[in-house]
Order: C-alpha cells, then sequence, then structure tokens
C-alpha cells in the first residue's frame, strides 16, 4: 500500500469515544500466546509424532480423542484461544492498514462474524461428537475399537 | 616561511543530482519530483545542497531549518526513504551514484515543499502534559532533590528534540494519524519517571488509550528514525508496563 498521502488532507486527532479494550486486548495477546504454545506444540506431538504418527490420523483417531474429557477441554480450549487471538490479530492489522472507516468498520465486522460462526461451530463439534455413529457394513472398519457392535 | 606550511588537500567537489518531492499550493493540485543538479563538497550535508539549490538554482523551494546543527530539530525529513535530520547527514554518507530523494516527512499535511503542518504531532505532545506537575513545594530557596540513579532512569528521553522523524516514521500514525505516536510517549515517559513529579498516573491515563500506548507494534520504525539516539520502542515499552502496574 502506498503511504504517500494527498497534499493538504484533512487531519485531526479524534476525540475518545467508547469503551477501551485495547489494554485488554494487548495482554489477551500475550497470555493467550503463551497458553497456545504449549496447546499447540502439544496438540501437533501427540498427533503427528506418537504411535504411528501422521498415518495414524483418521476417524477412530478422532473420535477415540473426542471421547475423552480432556481432549475435548483441550481442542475446545484451543478452539477459542486461537480463534481470538487470530481475530484480534487481524483486527488490529485492519486498524493499521484500512483508511478509511467504512472500510475498517466492514473488515472487522466480517472478522468477528467469522470468528464467531467458527467457534459456535467448532464448539458445537467438539462437545456433541459421536464416535460411533451407525455406518454401513463396509465402514464399520473405520469406527474406533471401544464402540459396541452394530 | 611560506613553504613550511603544509598544504591541506583540497576538498573533493562532486556533482550530485537531488530530487525533491516539490508541492506549490498556489500552483500545484499534486506533490510532483523535481531534479536538481548541484556541485557539493564530500563535507557538505543534505541541507547545505539544499541551500544552495534554494540560493543559487530556485528561491521557491521551501523548507524548514534553524540552527542547522542537529539540536533544534526542525529540518527532519524523508532522505532516500530514511527519516533524518538534513543538518546531521553527510552527503558523503549516501550513494551519490545515485539521485538523492528528498521529501518531506509523511502523515503530516503537506503545506508546502518539504515543510508540513506539525501541529498535530504537537498537540498529541502538549495531551500528555509534558510538565513538570508537582504537587509539594521545594524548602524555601532550595531546589528538588533528585539522586543520580533516579536521574538516569528517564535521562534517555530527556533528548528528544520534538523533531517528528520517529512520529513521522510509524506506520501505525500512517494510518490516520490517531494515535499518539512516539514522541508524545517519549515526552510522557520523560515525566512519568521523573522522582519529582507527582502525575505519573494521570499521563499513564491518558496513554492507556485507544489510541494510545497499546497501538504500537514495535515495528523499531522510531527507534531507527531518531536522530538522537533515543531508544523510542524502549521507552513505549516501559510505559506499557507502567500503565500495566497502573504506576511509575
Amino acid at each position: 500500500m502506498t503511504t504517500i498521502a494527498t497534499p493538504r488532507s484533512p487531519y485531526a486527532r479524534s476525540p475518545r469515544r467508547g469503551v477501551n479494550w485495547e489494554k485488554a486486548g494487548w495482554l489477551y495477546m500475550r497470555i493467550s500466546g503463551v497458553i497456545l504454545v504449549v496447546l499447540i506444540l502439544g496438540h501437533l506431538f501427540v498427533n503427528l509424532m506418537l504411535g504411528e504418527g501422521v498415518k495414524g490420523i483418521d476417524f477412530a483417531f478422532v473420535a477415540g480423542k473426542w471421547a475423552s474429557p480432556f481432549w475435548q477441554v483441550w481442542d475446545v480450549l484451543m478452539l477459542w484461544l486461537a480463534l481470538i487471538h487470530g481475530a484480534n490479530g487481524m483486527r488490529t492489522i485492519v486498524n493499521d492498514y484500512a483508511t478509511t472507516r467504512g472500510m475498517r468498520v466492514t473488515l472487522k465486522t466480517f472478522i468477528g462474524i467469522s470468528a464467531v460462526g467458527l467457534i459456535l461451530l467448532g464448539t458445537l463439534v467438539a462437545t456433541t461428537f459421536d464416535p460411533c455413529p451407525q455406518v454401513s457394513v463396509d465402514q464399520l472398519h473405520l469406527l474406533p475399537s471401544f464402540c459396541p457392535p452394530q | 616561511m611560506a613553504a613550511a606550511t603544509p598544504t591541506m588537500p583540497a576538498v573533493q567537489a562532486f556533482t550530485i543530482t537531488l530530487n525533491i518531492r516539490r508541492f506549490q499550493p498556489e500552483v500545484d493540485q499534486e506533490a510532483r519530483w523535481q531534479s536538481f543538479d548541484v556541485e557539493v563538497y564530500s563535507t557538505d550535508r543534505v541541507l547545505d545542497a539544499l541551500h544552495k539549490i534554494k540560493w543559487e538554482q530556485d528561491g521557491t523551494l521551501s523548507f524548514r531549518r534553524s540552527c542547522a546543527h542537529g539540536i533544534c530539530g526542525s529540518d527532519a525529513m524523508r532522505i532516500n526513504g530514511r527519516n533524518r535530520l538534513a543538518c546531521k547527514t553527510l552527503i558523503k554518507d549516501l550513494d551519490i551514484t545515485q539521485p538523492i530523494y528528498v521529501e518531506a516527512i509523511k502523515g503530516l499535511p503537506l503545506e508546502k515543499d518539504l515543510i508540513v503542518d506539525m501541529e498535530p504531532f504537537f498537540a498529541a505532545f502538549r495531551e500528555v502534559k509534558p510538565f513538570l506537575i508537582a504537587n509539594s513545594k521545594p524548602e524555601k530557596g532550595k531546589e528538588r532533590i533528585q539522586s543520580i540513579a533516579n536521574r538516569e532512569i528517564f535521562d534517555d528521553t530527556t533528548k528528544c528534540i520534538l523533531c517528528a522523524a520517529c512520529t513521522t516514521s510509524c506506520p501505525v500514525f500512517w494510518t490516520d494519524g490517531q494515535y499518539f505516536g512516539p514522541a508524545a510517549i517519549v515526552a510522557a515517559h520523560r515525566f512519568i519517571f521523573d522522582s519529582r513529579d507527582d502525575a505519573a498516573k494521570v499521563r499513564l491515563d491518558i496513554l492507556n488509550d485507544k489510541e494510545g500506548v497499546w497501538r504500537c507494534r514495535t515495528t523499531f520504525n522510531c527507534t531507527d528514525a531518531c536522530p538522537r539516539g533515543i531508544q523510542v520502542t524502549q521507552a513505549i515499552a516501559e510505559v506499557k508496563q507502567a500503565v500495566l502496574r497502573g504506576r511509575r
């Protein structure tokens, strides 16, 4: 983006208005960042390094993980922290680069809706996941081993 | 005895090209680049080249300068894409095989040629109350005592000359100019950490604003731009920590 302003562009510092969340946002980025390092590296280690590694990931693997409340909490926490962290980062970038108020509001609204949508959908999936759905006979081998026989 | 006088080697002179971003509000709708060839000496500064142009080639060229010795902070400009003081930038330190690009500092309204309206910059500066606010009176006939260690804490930020090189190098400030900017935070830092001052909380509250210290992205442009070598980004970080603590 060019940063050369048009000559004599109007300029004034506008008066303060609205609630100031910036300090909370700044702190959130740092705290969630540290927690996310642990959560994401742990996630990658368990999924990609342990056992058969990346080849071991299939429906049964995910179903097996989400049958445990520990991994449900882990993943939902990761989802919330990462999406809010990412959305706040994008909001910051919009504040820095979008030059008109209309553009800022539009982009930030879009970011907010996507973040909230993804958080709700992800939380819904992780908390209501059925590890043993009804499947056809040829797909039975995909189910985790702890499922009752169909 | 004349023969004994050591002959000084002649100072080397050469011709350089300056591309200057001109804007004459009476005739120009848009800013435009204009090229000047100037003969300068290796000991000259960019300011000397600008003077030569103004005095010998084009009297309409406008720029600010006052002391011409790097202390008044008048002649901050963007030279080859970096904010510097024209009076502290030696031509021999630039690449003279290429034209040297000189333009006004960015993010403030351009008034004419290299002159910008500094008022928004000073408005942000005034907002942080850059003066001593003390609740107690010193003992009659005495001064306010401060230890060397306490003076040392804010020594770096006392060096600011308000040239605006830092604030106008800050990409956050370029966006909409609502951010207080590094220079105002440096000025606040100088008083927040002064043991003789009693209004640290007031200033921290002012900077704990939507457009305050939290907009700083630590890109270090300000630290690189400061002609006085102030560690601006570090000062901003110290103010951020003080805001979190709620006290000096």
